[in-house]
């Protein structure tokens, strides 16, 4: 759901493949800096924890369905939670020994001391944002889709020009608001929430026409939240902007285990089985050109 | 002179003294990369500055209806008559609740409440409700302010006037009014300064004003440089107007101590 990117290097590209496969066959350090890789060096006792001994998570509140259910993390329902726990026990905590803590996106990158070991909140990967923090290999990667209500005169788009007159909105700093504004780029300002919540209701009052958001969201705002809406369609996924992974302190020591631990969870399967579970990405929804 | 050197030396150790000791915190070279970086500057700005003028305009439209509703309430609770009960009750009904509740909040109610409503004809512009929001709002508090010139006039004035023969309404409107007003000048721009951050909070309707478009600039990118921008733009707005109250009181002070009549 979060957070843009407008370019990205071939090389950056290149060099995510090759960390990807170098986590996969487990055989090289997986970057350039100091990150530690081995199995010794990623048991839990040696980690440098912001508390010793708990791996401490952090994400938003309230924290949103599909991705959170009952805005409770500790449950390990939904499919972040569900990740952030596999990923915990991937590298070698107990379910007990995982403490979620709030962290508002805004502060997620704060300058300074972190509070969170890592951070789950669908935060896209971009160059950007890596200049202030670090991420771990991608866990997801989202197209955008469009939402609207049946009843409204663009609910039968069926290409990215017919949305080019209607009034959008989507949650600020997300790929979904680059997205409306560097590919459907709307003869009317784009409008800008705080969260979905916001959009949600200026959808739902008339105030917007159609709104952007992740295609798993898209899926659950129109089964379970808004009577009488659609997914319209969704777009192309941008390799540069579509990918979400976990998120860091610039400098952290936890990012090659983790991206060790999110490795092992992709090559056993178990990363697709959570993501079967809690997201419905394969229903059949046009894709807008 | 020496009270002036004194002045400027004790100014310019204070001011070396906090750099230092900013600069030379642990933290300073991460704080300054997200905070105070001229590329991030440069870039954000455009962005900022167009979504900035959408704060003039609400504050522009905002601020004349607010002078106008909140004398009107302030003239509504200050009827003595006894048929203008339900007047004066309902003036102190709009200063209690509206006062009382959340800027924010009245907003959210406003933007998202009264286009949902779907009445035919009613416009459903986020901007226009936002607005109309602080102008409720701030007219409570500018009512107040009204009411308090008005009771700082002196009784004397008032029953100077009617034994001259002036009628009640034309007591307050040529005698009691033009005092109260001159007045409450300084606060009612306080209120203004106010008015013009508070603007900022329409964003959470939908449409991009400073705040917004630094926020957005900010998780883009994840540099807080773009907030700052949306600072100086407002600073640089309401620097004057503060600089402009500061010197309407110095006036007014001069004018009392002189013990001359305005």
């Amino acid at each position: 759901m979060l957070r843009p990117a407008r370019s990205v290097s071939a090389f950056a590209s290149l060099a995510s493949v090759l960390l990807l496969a170098a986590c996969a066959t487990e055989s090289t350090p997986s970057s350039a800096g100091s990150s530690p890789t081995s199995a010794d060096a990623c048991a839990a006792s040696t980690l440098r924890l912001v508390t010793p001994g708990t791996l401490t998570i952090g994400t938003d509140k309230p924290a949103y369905p599909p991705y959170f259910v009952d805005d409770t993390p500790t449950n390990g329902k939904g499919f972040e939670s569900a990740v952030a726990y596999a990923v915990a026990s991937r590298m070698g905590f107990t379910k007990d020994q995982v403490k979620w803590t709030v962290v508002p996106f805004d502060s997620s990158y704060a300058p300074g001391e972190k509070k969170f070991d890592f951070d789950i909140n669908q935060i896209s990967i971009t160059d950007k944002r890596k200049a202030a923090v670090d991420f771990s290999t991608p866990y997801f990667t989202v197209p955008q889709a469009v939402l609207t209500l049946n009843t409204s005169k663009f609910a039968n788009a069926t290409s990215i020009a017919d949305l080019k007159d209607a009034k959008l909105g989507a949650q600020v700093g997300t790929t979904s608001l680059a997205f409306i504004n560097n590919t459907i780029a709307p003869t009317q300002q784009a409008q800008v929430f705080n969260d979905t919540a916001g959009a949600k209701s200026s959808l739902s009052n008339g105030t917007l026409d159609a709104i952007v958001v992740d295609l798993p969201t898209a899926f659950y705002i129109s089964a379970a939240e808004i009577d009488g809406s659609k997914v319209v369609g969704q777009f192309a996924v941008d390799p540069s902007a579509d990918t979400w992974g976990l998120l860091f302190g610039k400098g952290s020591t936890l990012v090659g285990c983790a991206n060790q631990a999110l490795a092992q969870l992709a090559s056993s399967g178990d990363l697709a089985k959570i993501t079967a579970q809690w997201l419905s990405t394969d229903v059949k929804v046009p894709v807008l050109q | 002179m020496r009270n002036r050197t004194i002045s400027s030396v004790s100014m310019v150790v204070f001011l070396v003294v906090l750099a230092v000791a900013v600069t030379n915190s642990p933290g300073w070279p991460a704080v300054q990369k997200s905070f105070f970086d001229p590329t991030a500057f440069r870039e954000s700005f455009p962005d900022i500055w167009d979504a900035f003028w959408l704060n003039v305009r609400m504050f522009l439209v905002a601020e004349p209806l607010i002078l106008v509703l909140g004398l009107l309430i302030a003239l509504a609770r200050g009827l003595r008559a006894p048929m203008w009960a339900p007047l004066r009750v309902l003036a102190a009904v709009w200063t209690d609740v509206f006062r009382g509740v959340p800027t924010l909040l009245l907003i959210l109610l406003f933007g998202f409440g009264i286009p949902a409503l779907r009445i035919k004809g009613l416009t459903n512009e986020p901007v226009v409700w936002g607005t109309v929001a602080l102008v409720v709002s701030y007219s409570a508090y500018v009512a107040e302010v009204y009411r308090a010139g008005i009771d700082s006039v002196h009784p004397g004035q008032r029953a100077a006037a009617r034994s001259l023969g002036l009628s009640d309404g034309q007591t307050s409107r040529f005698v009691v009014l033009p005092q109260a007003v001159r007045n409450v000048v300084p606060p009612l721009l306080n209120d203004f300064i106010s008015l013009q951050k508070d603007t900022a909070l329409v964003s959470v309707l939908g449409p991009i004003e400073a705040l917004r478009a630094a926020q957005i600039y900010a998780s883009d990118t994840f540099n807080y440089t773009s907030y700052v921008v949306a600072a100086v733009l407002f600073i640089s707005l309401t620097i004057p107007m503060a600089r402009y109250t500061d010197w309407l009181l110095a006036r007014q002070r001069r004018r009392k101590a002189a013990g001359g009549s305005w």
